[in-house]
């Protein structure tokens, strides 16, 4: 019953933060770093949240949303990820390594789940070609308001599922979980990291003096981690 | 001589909201096409005759056909063509105007603003989060940057286009559409650098015994993903290797 009434308002979450990624408002509320903050705060703890969503964010700096091209669904995701990590109230070696995992797994069928959403807004789209034809303001208005709910439900519906079938997972995995602390945390840390430096060169390469600029940052960031 | 239309603020504001939901109907036929008819609508009104009139209902089924731009860029599109519209051009000049502005606003767009100023804001913000800022003070770098980019460049788009109609190419050679992308970049690449290590010492915890081996880990990792760039996705090769992770850690 605790769990219904945790998986309920997450699943509200995600609905509203699946539909930001492309259909409204792309404020980019739907962020791994924002997404994962507001799930965990719903459970009463946003510093959870913003470890996973933070970790989350190495991942999703890769992913450039241009239109027509499929990509991973980083909001109804990012909520999945930090819900996890917040419900696993004690600190298990394994609990940040799980919660990533089934987020990016989410990530990859929630893109697959906004792709069947345009592929339904388009056979309505071409029932409704004629009275889009003839200017008819309902039609128009009623193709935008039908594709916005879609996807509003694809969200409330992908986070419910992924969290009912992770929930009971995630507490297997943990209970059965074998690694070090530190291994658990570095593996998590070394594969997102990794992920980002590829992504940010793949972002800055193209520009002038990229090359010198991001090692030198690195330097900056390095000599602040040795004052520390 | 066709009397300019003047555009009230109620209708200006009209589109803008509007404009949040230009994609609500995204699909892989039309794709932007019935958002920009959407969008466009509330300025269509003021057409003679009125909502429901002959030139209205003309002027909406030419508007809701096949479109392609950035999201946010489409603000300039919609502002034009309601502009083009209110001003009486012919359909064939419109449509050619409508075709000819979809290449342009597509890759400004995705260069500024997805290749750009996104990627640019979240580093800031992961920045943020290694600097050790809080949970608000993160979202808030993240949000209160980023949006102010997003919501400029829209009202911006929206303004220039009902300003200069059909001659708003003026408007998207202006600088900051031009040069700001490398300008980013760069910014970009110095603060990522710095970002990195930083927030990857915050996520760590309890395998910051193991710091030096991650780092190099990182390196080697981050040096074969930048090599593959654009044949493999890192975050694909990502879930691979954590579940392989997870399988061994609870099989074991």
């Amino acid at each position: 019953m605790t769990e219904v009434a945790q998986l309920l308002p997450l699943a509200l979450l995600g609905a509203v933060l699946g539909l930001d990624v492309v259909s409204f408002p792309q404020a980019m509320i739907s962020r791994p770093l924002v997404a994962a903050t507001a799930a965990a705060t719903l459970l009463g703890d946003p510093a959870r949240g913003l470890l996973v969503g933070a970790t989350l964010e190495m991942f999703a700096l890769e992913t450039l949303p241009f239109g027509a091209s499929r990509y991973p669904e980083w909001g109804s995701a990012a909520v999945i990820g930090g819900g996890l990590f917040a419900m696993h109230g004690t600190a298990s070696p394994g609990a940040l390594t799980v919660a990533v995992l089934v987020a990016l797994i989410a990530a990859w069928v929630g893109g697959w789940s906004m792709v069947q959403v345009r592929k339904l807004n388009a056979r309505l789209a071409r029932q409704r070609h004629d009275a889009v034809a003839s200017g008819s303001k309902r039609v128009v208005e009623g193709l935008q308001v039908f594709g916005l709910t879609a996807d509003l439900a694809r969200g409330g519906l992908l986070t419910a599922a992924m969290l009912a079938i992770a929930l009971p997972a995630q507490t297997f995995a943990l209970g059965a979980w074998s690694s070090d602390p530190r291994v658990s945390r570095a593996v998590v840390v070394a594969v997102a990291a990794s992920v980002a430096v590829g992504a940010v060169w793949k972002v800055v390469h193209a520009a002038p003096g990229a090359r010198w600029l991001l090692l030198g940052g690195l330097a900056v960031g390095l000599a602040l981690l040795a004052l520390r | 001589m066709i009397e300019r239309i003047e555009i009230p603020f109620r209708t200006r504001l009209a589109m803008f909201v509007r404009l949040l939901a230009i994609q609500g109907s995204w699909n892989y036929e039309t794709l932007l096409g019935n958002g920009i008819g959407f969008c466009v609508e509330p300025a269509l009104r003021l057409l003679p005759g009125g909502e429901g009139g002959e030139a209205y209902r003309a002027a909406l089924a030419r508007q809701s056909q096949y479109f392609n731009a950035h999201p946010y860029m489409a603000a300039v599109a919609v502002g034009a063509l309601a502009r083009a519209e209110l001003d009486g051009e012919s359909p064939a000049r419109i449509e050619r105007f409508r075709t000819a502005l979809c290449g342009p606003l597509g890759s400004v767009g995705d260069r500024l603003v997805w290749a750009g100023w996104l990627p640019a804001c979240s580093i800031a913000a992961l920045a943020a989060f290694g600097f050790g800022l809080g949970t608000g003070g993160v979202v808030f770098v993240f949000l209160g940057l980023y949006n102010a980019g997003h919501l400029t460049l829209r009202a911006w788009g929206l303004s220039a286009g009902l300003d200069h109609g059909m001659r708003v190419a003026s408007a998207l050679g202006g600088p900051v559409l031009r040069r700001s992308p490398p300008h980013i970049a760069q910014v970009a690449a110095f603060v990522g650098g710095i970002a990195l290590p930083l927030a990857l010492d915050q996520v760590i915890g309890p395998g910051r015994a193991l710091f030096g081996i991650v780092m190099a880990a990182v390196a080697c990792g981050g040096l074969v993903l930048a090599r593959l760039h654009g044949r493999a996705e890192g975050w694909k090769i990502g879930v691979g290797l954590l579940l392989v992770f997870v399988l061994y850690s609870v099989a074991r």
